[in-house]
């Protein structure tokens, strides 16, 4: 194995965006038969690394190197050619079609000819793929009858047909493979990784330390875009992992923790008793007035979920939820908004803002009524009210009437803050990453407006990127897993646990 | 923008764990029939129909004949022709509001090209094929111009209707030509096994249609795109390429739809294709190839065109006055369409 240069490697790849560098100077490689752990916080770059591997994002600078060949990967479908394949972790299954067209798709070699479909070829072809994992599954099932971890096992013999297009062994990057797998599925999972070590490199991306602890020969610790750590399984535990994961960041002013309002014996402003959705059970806690409540959790332990239920973009199948000791009705974000609760989704493209209407608009969009006169729409009340929150919170734009999907990210979610603050009454404000894709300077400006929101008496449901962030802004956290609530931490000022404590019992 | 460690490909999460999970060793039973809500909404639409056909005969012995029977086939044809057609730009999640003028267009082109009163012209056959080829032409254009000007096929196709009925009304030119060619004529008038051969081309069409979107790469591209364009780009398929190409299909079979039109017309009309855009959705959706894409297929869409067409004719037995069957038609659309869509409507999230 020595003396051949690696599978794949990479050199000081960037990539940069308005506001962030995902990628900043990331190197390691690959050799053949190994399986590579890939470990990192949401924001440390995974993401952007793996779509650069497979050709989805053009990385600004450094190279990816195969078998020593320096490669510019143009889609999926070149990166195949080179020898790359990647499992998607939302599937890339097109549910409609048989598992056979599936694995097939796009490069249906002799199952095709002239244009014309040759059903047994591409069943046997589709079978031999299967055959290479020892897979049960019916090549000529329609892929939407299958269950999750059977189509996860479909996606894997779709990415070794691209043995048969290159002369050596592919690569296969497994993003975040076992997130929505369950735990026997998992063993089989890691069973079959076992079995790809044979004929292909694998490059294991995930959140969960112990497994990636466990399947991988090496692991890359990434950070703020590039790798802070290589270890060796063998010599490190899931504590040493932890340290290295979040790091440390110098100073508290960044989170402006003198600025955190006590909030002991203030009543209790939300409680939820029970809540169930799609992706929670039985989920209850409360917050008082004032206070910031953060919710701990990986990707799939449902927090997510809570927050769009209790604002009502998710249904609810069950639970009792109280506003001010009075019930409160679930499932209508209108009548959220009218009790005053606010949610600042996400998703700010696309769930946050309407990109082509001005500041102004998207400003007052939620409470439209403080601006109009019966159904009229006052222009003059409009532009005092939308000058004096541009003012109060520091919004860079050209003039109010600025269509927001031009302003930088911070100054944006700084509109979707203010859509809220305007309310006098706004009593509950939940925050679903609120600085995703902020710059540093932009989320220590919307730190202080939760600081402030939350010193005025309003409570705060907070769900964030990185646990740091959530310890330094919250009174209390919630640590969900697996779609319930394990426990909750106190995090009052001057007394903030260490990450590691809440991160070992996420995960 | 999304940051760049949310933005996953927009793959549709489906729900875990559904269906048969194979015992070990063991296969699921393997059929092709449709399974899910595409087979809840054909069992529904197959059920209609039946009903339907149980509560005309119940009422009327002049339904129940076998004379009613094959006039319910014949005066069939031509909608099922088209519907193939639209079927396959439905699959694609598209939509086609080009049929009405494309069949004008291709209506008065097979006029003129077979013997008529017109043109000294008689291509017989040839002249059935010109205008195939040029309801495949419109269609190509249809599918090229929404791919590469990147444009909504509403809005090309709607260009393209007007286009088509452009083309037909200066072919017209003010005077309608008579078609003269005794054996086109004969597709109407015939009769093969005791059905007109019209009907007998409409279900050769059919049956094209079912072997296109079986057996070719057109065809199960178009399931593929419909289903998740996204991941079918990803994986390799030229995607617009292949878009442009069931365009191309369906208008062909418009333009065959147009040659039989006007073999029953008896001359070249240029709104030989009236009514029939909305007829081909409204039975194409009835019949479960909705509107999403990816669901349904030419044979689901047939069940729709005997849905429409069993519902006219009895209503025409009942001595329902025409503007109110076409009241009657809408409503029964509106409401199949809703029902095709409950299972799915929350995922809907906003309806434009």
């Amino acid at each position: 194995m020595t003396g051949s240069p690696p599978v794949l490697s990479v050199d000081g790849l960037t990539k940069r965006y308005p506001g962030v560098t995902a990628l900043d100077g990331m190197s390691f490689e690959v050799r053949a038969h190994e399986v590579v752990g890939l470990i990192g916080e949401n924001g440390a770059g995974k993401s952007t690394l793996l779509k650069s591997l497979v050709g989805l994002v053009t990385p600004d600078a450094g190279t990816i190197r195969v078998r020593g060949e320096a490669v510019r990967l143009r889609g999926v479908a070149h990166a195949g050619s080179v020898g790359i394949g990647m499992v998607f972790q939302e599937q890339s299954l097109v549910p409609n079609l048989t598992v056979a067209e599936n694995i097939l798709l796009g490069a249906e070699r002799s199952a095709v000819r002239g244009g014309v479909y040759r059903w047994r070829t591409m069943t046997a072809l589709a079978q031999e793929q299967l055959d290479k994992i020892g897979s049960t599954i019916d090549p000529r099932a329609r892929t939407d009858t299958l269950t999750f971890a059977q189509r996860q096992m479909v996606e894997v013999a779709k990415v070794l047909t691209i043995e048969e297009r290159i002369a050596s062994e592919p690569v296969v990057l497994l993003d975040e493979p076992t997130s929505v797998l369950e735990r026997d599925e998992i063993a089989t999972l890691f069973a079959q990784i076992e079995r790809l070590r044979k004929r292909a490199s694998v490059v294991f991306v995930s959140h969960r330390l112990d497994e990636v602890l466990e399947v991988s020969d090496r692991v890359y610790v990434l950070r703020n875009g590039r790798v802070v750590a290589e270890v060796d399984p063998a010599t490190v535990d899931a504590t040493d992992l932890h340290h290295l994961l979040i790091g440390r960041e110098s100073g508290g002013s960044h989170y402006h923790d003198e600025a955190q309002h006590d909030c002991d014996g203030a009543p209790v402003r939300l409680r939820v008793e029970k809540l169930s959705t799609g992706g929670c059970r039985d989920v209850s806690f409360d917050i008082r007035a004032g206070e910031v409540l953060g919710v701990a959790g990986v990707q799939g332990s449902g927090r997510e979920d809570v927050c769009r239920a209790l604002f009502g973009a998710i249904r609810a199948s069950g639970g009792r939820v109280t506003l001010d000791d009075r019930p409160f009705r679930l499932g209508s974000p209108r009548a959220a908004v009218r009790s005053g609760v606010g949610y600042v989704p996400s998703e700010r493209r696309t769930d946050g803002i309407v990109p082509p209407m001005s500041v102004a608009e998207n400003l007052s969009m939620a409470h439209v009524g403080e601006v109009c006169a019966g159904p009229v729409l006052q222009a003059r009340r409009e532009r005092g009210l939308v000058e004096q929150w541009v003012r109060r919170l520091g919004i860079k734009t050209p003039s109010p009437q600025t269509p927001i999907g031009t302003l930088s990210g911070g100054n944006q979610q700084k509109v979707v803050l203010a859509r809220w603050m305007i309310d006098d009454d706004l009593r509950l404000l939940i925050l679903d990453h609120p600085t995703r894709g902020l710059d540093v300077g932009a989320k220590s400006d919307v730190y202080a407006l939760i600081r402030d929101l939350a010193a005025a008496g309003c409570a705060v449901l907070l769900l964030s990127d990185t646990l740091e962030e959530t310890i330094a802004l919250s009174h209390r956290v919630v640590v969900m897993k697996d779609g319930e609530v394990v426990t909750t931490v106190e995090t009052p000022k001057g007394a903030k646990p260490d990450p590691v404590v809440i991160l070992e019992e996420m995960v | 923008m999304t940051s760049p460690d949310t933005a996953q490909p927009r793959a549709a999460r489906p729900a875990p764990a559904t269906g048969p999970r194979p015992a070990a060793g063991g296969r699921p039973r393997q059929t092709w029939r449709p399974r899910g809500t595409d087979a809840v909404q054909t069992t529904a639409s197959l059920a209609a129909l039946v009903l339907m056909i149980l509560v005309f005969s119940v009422l009327d012995a002049q339904f129940r004949s076998l004379d009613n029977l094959v006039a319910v086939v014949d005066a069939a044809a031509v909608l099922a022709v088209v519907t193939v057609g639209l079927t396959f730009v439905l699959l694609l999640g598209a939509i086609d509001l080009s049929v009405e003028g494309v069949i004008g267009a291709c209506a008065l082109t097979v006029a003129l090209l077979v013997a008529n009163s017109r043109t000294g012209l008689d291509l017989g056959v040839l002249g059935v094929v010109v205008a195939v080829a040029l309801g495949a032409a419109f269609g190509l254009a249809s599918g090229l111009l929404s791919t590469r000007l990147r444009i909504p096929s509403f809005l090309t196709t709607l260009g393209v209707y007007a286009i088509g009925l452009g083309v037909a009304t200066i072919l017209f030119a003010g005077e309608r030509p008579i078609v003269e060619d005794a054996w086109l004529s004969g597709w109407a008038s015939s009769k093969f096994l005791g059905f007109a051969v019209a009907s007998w081309v409409a279900a050769g069409a059919v049956l094209a249609g079912w072997l296109t979107q079986r057996y070719t790469r057109v065809g199960r591209y178009a399931y593929a795109i419909g289903g998740a364009e996204d991941i079918a780009r990803l994986s390799g398929v030229p995607v617009a390429r292949y878009k442009a190409a069931a365009f191309a299909v369906a208008g062909a079979f418009y333009g065959l739809g147009a040659v039989m039109a006007t073999s029953q017309l008896g001359s070249g009309v240029v709104t030989a294709g009236s009514g029939l855009n909305f007829s081909a959705i409204a039975a194409a959706v009835i019949g479960g190839t909705l509107l999403v894409g990816g669901r349904g297929g030419v044979l689901q869409s047939m069940i729709g065109v005997f849905v429409l067409t069993v519902l006219q004719n009895g209503l025409i037995l009942a001595g329902v006055s025409p503007y109110a069957q076409q009241a009657v038609q809408g409503v029964i659309v509106v409401a199949a369409v809703a029902a095709a869509t409950w299972p799915v409507r929350h995922r809907l999230g906003v309806v434009k």
